[in-house]
């Protein structure tokens, strides 16, 4: 069955300290590329039939009024799974 | 009086809700957050915990469960509506108040007793407090910053709607130091800090005269009742 895949970070301009925690856990752990860390949520929605537009218009609007929320957060990105 | 508590899964302390509404003079009602009946109460209390674990945000499943689409249709109604930390985040995200709660920008889970202002002595639930007054109860979470957008800020500080302000210690980050809120209206009300845990002597904040004697939270649910005596 396809599946259709939401991604939700938190916003930019927010403090996110659990990313916070997780950066400074990696400088603990000594030499590191990595500068910073943003942690967000990944949705895999499973659909049953085929995905149309309908079907991707309604996983958006989930996205927006459900699986997000706009004060705290931004959508990302609604693709189906490859 | 009739007040209701809902118990959502993951409710924590709906009794503890339910005992202050006794102490204070009214008739606590158990709701059940699957049913679509509000038993005939007149004002509505959310309670702590961690309703549906958190999972997907903080309120946000709860914010969407049965009794709710009654609990939002008699808030607009003018009914009073009481939101306590967890009962705040399902308020907030019932859009019944604005903004947002995150997680507490140095991480942790903090529990101690909250000196708080009150900044809004004129709502259902605030009525007995004067504005400027320190009251101290329990605060006790893990996700209570909250924020809202620099313009969002500036109605609710011009519109008078912050009902509560932390006081000496910021403890999550809240922006403007908010503790709480009221809507326009006045009814709805919601805040981080746990109100019912400061309404008996002997299991409330310490305060100078006592241990555990703090009682400042028992003016919520004596206010309540003073504002629907007050409309009959």
């Amino acid at each position: 069955m396809p599946t259709i895949v939401v991604e939700v970070m938190p916003k930019a301009e927010l403090l996110d300290p659990a990313g916070k925690a997780v950066a400074s856990a990696l400088h603990r752990l000594g030499d590191t590329p990595f500068t910073a860390v943003r942690i967000g949520k990944r949705f895999e929605l499973t659909v049953e039939g085929e995905v149309t537009d309908a079907v991707l218009a309604k996983a958006r609007t989930l996205a927006d009024e459900m699986l997000s929320n706009s004060v705290i957060e931004d959508v990302v990105s609604v693709e189906v799974a490859p | 009086m009739r007040i209701g508590v809902v118990t959502f899964p993951g409710s924590l302390d709906d009794r503890d809700a339910q005992r202050a509404i006794r102490l204070a003079g009214g008739e606590p009602v158990a709701l059940w957050h699957g049913s679509h009946d509000l038993d005939g109460v007149e004002a509505i209390v959310l309670p702590g915990g961690f309703s549906y674990g958190d999972y997907l945000r903080c309120g946000a499943i709860a914010a969407r469960s049965p009794i709710m689409s009654e609990v939002i249709s008699a808030a607009e109604a003018g009914m009073p509506v009481l939101g306590i930390c967890n009962g705040f985040q399902i308020l907030v995200e019932a859009h019944l108040l604005p903004g947002g709660l995150i997680r507490n920008d140095h991480g942790d889970f903090i529990c101690r007793d909250q000196v708080l202002r009150v900044e809004n002595a004129s709502t259902a639930w605030t009525n007995g407090f004067t504005v400027g007054q320190e009251i101290t109860v329990p605060l006790k979470n893990g996700e209570g910053g909250f924020i809202a957008s620099p313009s969002e800020l500036e109605r609710l500080e011009g519109e008078g709607l912050v009902a509560f302000r932390y006081v000496g210690v910021n403890p999550n980050g809240s922006l403007d130091d908010i503790a709480g809120l009221t809507n326009a209206r006045g009814n709805v009300v919601g805040l981080m800090p746990h109100p019912e845990h400061a309404s008996e002597v002997g299991f409330g904040p310490d305060t100078p005269a006592a241990m555990r004697s703090g009682v400042d939270g028992l003016t919520f649910f004596t206010s309540v009742l003073q504002h629907t005596l007050a409309r009959v």
